[in-house]
């Protein structure tokens, strides 16, 4: 009886509210956790599985070999490939398509290459202006790769310890 | 003729003087609740429009005006659109006897304080009415559970107002306010604590701000009474809550921190300095103290069940408001208060 006298007259102090609205204060004053997106960005890890790019050799020479590794790896079924001998005795792929809709971003194409040719850069701010464009055809893919070759080389020497 | 033109104009000046600045200060508090929100979430909050994102506002109310004003099949066309505006005019109305400081005041009438208690009651029809004129089974349960709400917090902030009236023993709100002269100690809040703590949380109920705004609760009723309210009649909704918030600030302001009154008054350090004066800076800034209050309570309080809402009005409220009733007539019988007027 006498207990729920004093926990009345308690509550009527209202000091669990007072607590309250000394955290919300409290939280107040704090720094924001909000980063300005375009102005800011998070830091990316070389890792980073964004959009895919064909590498060339500093030669200019394009490294895919045409062994279709990542065609046969890619468990979305993104990668088409059709390849033919080159005039010279080597073989190199004519046809080298991704279909972006369809890639899940897994990263395997990159792990099963031989030579490093299909990777995916840290690129992520791309967009699609109608649905027939998610198709990233060989010449694209080469570009992308011509654009982020250094970045490209830089992530990869970063992770080549643990690869 | 050409005297009544005049005064028919200059009070309409008068009207627009008023109720201006208060759509304004109502576009910037939505983007001050914002801010402070968001702060106390720990986030930013609107930055982009304009410098500090100040523009905000306006781009929400533009985008408001512009969009589509739907109408429910088989709603009450009439009542539909009548709803918001019965809860906007008394939100505005009411400020026509509030006293900005000692001149500045639309309409100084004796019963002032009864005046803004009748026309923040009227505010609730607005809810009703929009709720039974959407024909929708949500507006319908917001609109009873904010009749139900505000007509029982009604009765305790009335008589919180009891107690104010019985100290300032007048109804005029300058008057109210000249009663309280004489520096931070002097306030009715010290004297009338539980009643001032208890008029804040009414006013809290009364305004259906959170912790009590079930009656647009989002997780179980969508929005409330105005869940089929779109365009320009739900910014209207929308501006009549927000004055009202504003409303009830300045109202505790008056009633419980001396209205325009200076809290140093008599400091000898501050002389005749404007920090010493009583001006209406100290009501507006007393003003937009209650209204960071009403933000600090929304980002702190989780949302009162509808039987707990009851039980804290009616079991909890009532009773402590008619006793303290009871302690403030002791206190100016005794005279440890001194009596207004």
């Amino acid at each position: 009886m006498m207990k729920r006298v004093i926990e009345y007259f308690r509550s009527l102090m209202l000091l669990e509210l007072m607590a309250g609205l000394r955290l919300t204060m409290r939280y107040f004053f704090r720094p924001k956790f909000t980063i300005n997106y375009p102005e800011e960005k998070t830091p990316k890890s070389p890792r980073f599985r964004g959009l895919h790019a064909l590498r060339r050799y500093p030669n200019g020479e394009e490294r895919c070999i045409a062994c279709k590794l990542c065609e046969a790896v890619c468990p979305a079924l993104a990668i088409t490939i059709e390849s033919s001998l080159r005039d010279d005795g080597s073989r190199r792929t004519t046809l080298y398509e991704i279909d972006l809709f369809k890639c899940i971003f897994c990263g395997l194409c990159e792990e099963s290459c031989p030579v490093d040719a299909i990777v995916e850069t840290g690129f992520l701010e791309y967009h699609f202006e109608s649905k027939s464009e998610s198709v990233m055809n060989k010449d694209q893919l080469l570009a992308i790769g011509d654009r982020f070759e250094a970045e490209i080389a830089e992530n990869r020497k970063q992770d080549a310890a643990y690869r | 003729m050409l005297d009544a033109l005049q005064y028919l104009v200059w009070t309409l000046i008068k009207i627009l003087a008023i109720s201006v600045p208060i759509i304004i200060a109502v576009a910037f508090y939505t983007y001050f609740e914002r801010r402070v929100i968001a702060a106390m979430q720990v986030r930013i909050g609107p930055s982009r429009v304009g410098p500090l994102g100040l523009i905000q506002p306006f781009a929400d109310t533009l985008k408001l005006l512009l969009k589509e004003i739907i109408l429910p099949a088989n709603a009450n066309r009439f009542l539909f659109v009548l709803a918001p505006v019965i809860t906007l005019a008394p939100a505005l109305a009411a400020w026509a006897v509030i006293p900005f400081n000692d001149l500045l005041v639309l309409a100084d009438v004796d019963a002032g304080l009864l005046y803004v208690l009748a026309l923040t009651s009227l505010g609730v029809y607005g809810v009703i009415i929009a709720g039974w004129a959407s024909n929708s089974k949500y507006a319908f349960l917001g609109a009873m559970r904010s009749a139900a709400q505000t007509v029982s917090y009604e009765i305790a902030m009335g008589f919180s107002l009891v107690g104010v009236m019985i100290l300032a023993g007048t109804l005029n709100l300058r008057q109210i306010v000249l009663a309280q002269q004489g520096g931070l100690f002097d306030w009715y809040w010290l004297p009338l604590f539980p009643l001032f703590v208890i008029y804040m949380i009414s006013g809290l109920a009364e305004t259906n701000r959170a912790p009590f705004d079930v009656a647009e609760g989002e997780s179980e009723i969508v929005a409330g009474f105005h869940v089929e309210y779109s365009g320009a009649t739900f910014a209207v909704f929308f501006l009549a809550e927000y004055a009202n918030m504003i409303l009830i600030s300045s109202l505790s302001a008056i009633l419980f921190a001396g209205g325009w009154l200076s809290p140093f008054e008599g400091w000898p350090v501050l002389g005749d300095t404007m920090l010493a004066e009583g001006s209406i800076f100290w009501f507006l800034a007393k003003t937009v103290v209650f209204m960071f209050m009403f933000l600090w309570y929304r980002a702190t309080f989780p949302r009162y069940r509808y039987d707990q809402i009851m039980r804290l009005g009616w079991k909890v409220f009532i009773p402590i408001t008619v006793v303290w009733v009871m302690v403030a007539a002791l206190m100016t019988l005794l005279g440890i208060v001194e009596k207004g007027s």
